[in-house]
């Protein structure tokens, strides 16, 4: 869930679910069991009424916002659907705001995130699924702990390291800070990934006369590329979405990221917010994290899933 | 020293494979956090955090001399303030924090028990409602709560323009605590299920249908099923579930920072939003907000180790 902060993931989760599906036999006879027909009328109805209810509750604010943003701004408050559909509130949004910079901005900061996420975890990754080493465990604790850490615990320090080093208003100090989430999500992660791929595999390339660098850079890392993207994915989406930091560490508006932009489309009252383009705003942030997270949550939830059936 | 070396020997590899991350994670996050522990101890604000004060002489060079009021030990005053409500409200954070919490992940369980029930069964269009019930987990969270800010404003709100179309009064969702409070649930309930719902559904997956085959031989009824077989069976996942949800959702930021924005006048202010506040706004006494990051982060290891206990105590491998 965005959860984590929205960001940090099922892995746990997950990966008791999988070990359960390892037991015993996943999808077998048990989703057999409820035939088609097996239900009477009445409850079907029943099934997709509360299916519907609670579909129309899942979509309806995102549908709202979407309906809303092609009103004109005056009427973005009314009921129904516009009368006269207009692009004007997009229009604005990328003419009289600082919209593109801030996306721009926070593309930079989930993309560089997600590279040093990636490039930092691939190999400790690795070696925590493959290799027995003192401190492992402890190392394993570690990446536990530090997704309890509240943000309030972090954020004091590292600003106050920020501004000793000045980089405060820089995106380099977002990154750092997002990579304090990054780094031991993605770790969590890539392990459960290189734990579905065959230990043999390695054996074979040791056989061939591979060292280990060499078997983790050509064998192992080509075919966890899978579980790489979704990492990938799923950490840019976090960076994308994060606001306590983004608020903590920016002050002048060519440098603000998108969570903290929008914030200025609707200040505080007495000031009028501007639903009129924050509404445009949603829609345009959206679609591109929407997309990246249904292509990310099929792989998400089954590459998770096949992972550490070792345990 | 020689199995010292042998160890090396044996392991340095995999130590090489480890050190990035364990130097990054050194030197970002243990860095930090001993430093924030330190900080806690100290009176530490925007004020006085230079180590000197440097004023342009008129040559154009700079003339620095150490700070005077540089921040300084106070010992445990920062704690003392703190917990006996000196500045700030940290027991009524607490008791709101408390609330929400259990609150949102209640219902972030049921909610999602339910519905990851209903999805796994076989039924047309399974694929369609499974895609759009997670949507709100698609959406960032930022964008949700503004989306949701929308919907309850006082002005613009649909559910205002609903209540005067039926010939009432507007609300002002966000005047009292109680309704602000409810109206950031509302959204964070929103938000979550989707991701209660798949992993619950998961969970379902793997529970043999054999069990199901033979409560159904032993005559056990529907519900009987339920409790003596889904519910058994999806516990290890709703022992991680529920406590990864409650770790989360008190330290969930954005919703309360961004929907109710802490108000009226502070009142439905959480400890991690508390603690950004105390930090970023007024004098930014950075001491004092590192002490409420101490006292969050014990309230959840603490949290954590007697849950695990209990969950222990109760037989569980954990």
């Amino acid at each position: 869930m965005t959860q984590p902060s929205s960001s940090t993931l099922p892995v746990v989760a997950v990966r008791d679910a999988q070990r359960a599906a390892a037991r015993s036999n996943p999808g077998g006879a048990g989703r057999r069991r409820t035939r088609r027909g097996h239900r009477s009328p009445g409850a079907s109805i029943a099934l997709h009424a509360t299916l519907l209810v609670a579909t129309f509750v899942a979509v309806f604010p995102i549908a709202w916002i979407a309906l809303a943003s092609f009103k004109p701004s005056g009427e973005v408050g009314k009921l129904g659907l516009p009368t006269s559909p207009t692009l004007e509130n997009y229009s604005s949004l990328l003419g009289t705001t600082d919209f593109t910079r801030w996306f721009a901005n926070s593309v930079i900061c989930a993309l560089f995130t997600m590279l040093i996420g990636i490039a930092m975890s691939a190999t400790a990754g690795y070696a925590i699924s493959r290799f027995n080493f003192p401190g492992k465990r402890s190392l394993m604790w570690t990446f536990l702990v530090t997704q309890m850490f509240p943000v309030s615990i972090l954020i004091v320090p590292i600003y106050t390291i920020m501004s000793a080093l000045g980089l405060i208003n820089t995106h380099i100090s977002l990154v750092i800070a997002y990579c304090t989430i990054a780094v031991p999500f993605c770790t969590w992660m890539l392990k459960g990934y290189f734990d579905s791929i065959p230990g043999e595999l390695d054996e074979a390339a040791h056989v061939d006369g591979l060292g280990p660098f060499g078997t983790f850079w050509r064998v192992i890392l080509p075919l966890a590329r899978p579980g790489l993207a979704v990492t990938a994915f799923y950490t840019f989406l976090t960076a994308w979405g994060e606001v306590a930091y983004a608020s903590a560490f920016l002050n002048t508006d060519d440098k603000y990221t998108l969570a903290y932009g929008l914030q200025i489309l609707v200040p505080r009252p007495p000031a009028l917010p501007h639903w009129d383009l924050l509404t445009a705003a949603a829609v345009l942030i959206t679609i591109p994290a929407a997309i990246v997270f249904f292509f990310a949550q099929k792989h998400l939830v089954a590459g998770l899933t096949a992972g550490s059936t070792k345990g | 020293m020689n199995r010292l070396r042998a160890s090396w020997h044996k392991h340095w590899y995999a130590w090489a494979f480890v050190a990035p991350v364990v130097i990054v994670l050194a030197v970002l996050v243990f860095y930090p956090l001993v430093q924030g522990i330190w900080q806690s101890f100290t009176n530490l604000t925007e004020a006085n955090q230079a180590q000197e004060i440097c004023v342009k002489t008129l040559g154009g060079t700079e003339d620095c001399s150490p700070n005077p009021n540089q921040a300084q030990f106070v010992g445990l005053q920062n704690y003392a303030d703190l917990l006996t409500g000196r500045v700030g409200e940290f027991w009524h954070q607490l008791a709101i924090t408390l609330i929400w919490t259990a609150a949102c992940v209640f219902f972030h369980y049921t909610l999602g028990l339910g519905l990851a029930i209903l999805l796994h069964r076989e039924m047309r269009g399974r694929a369609i409602y499974r895609v759009l019930l997670i949507l709100p987990w698609a959406v960032p969270a930022f964008v949700s709560a503004f989306a949701w800010k929308f919907i309850f404003d006082r002005d613009a709100g649909i559910v205002n323009a609903l209540i005067t179309g039926l010939g009432g009064q507007a609300v002002d969702f966000f005047d009292t605590v109680p309704k602000a409070l409810a109206a950031c649930i509302i959204v964070n309930v929103w938000l979550g299920v989707p991701f209660m719902m798949v992993a619950l559904l998961g969970g379902l997956q793997a529970i043999p249908g054999e069990l199901y085959e033979a409560a159904e031989m032993d005559g056990a009824t529907g519900w009987q099923r339920f409790l003596n077989v889904t519910i058994p069976g999806l516990r290890p996942v709703s022992n991680s579930v529920i406590l990864l949800g409650t770790i989360w959702t008190f330290n969930m930021f954005p919703i309360i920072f961004l929907v109710s924005r802490g108000g009226p006048a502070g009142g439905t202010e959480i400890l991690v939003t508390g603690a950004f506040r105390a930090a970023f706004e007024g004098i930014r006494n950075y001491g004092f907000a590192a002490a409420y990051g101490v006292v969050i982060l014990s309230i959840l290891v603490l949290y954590s180790l007697v849950y695990r206990r209990v969950l222990r105590n109760q037989g569980e491998v954990w």
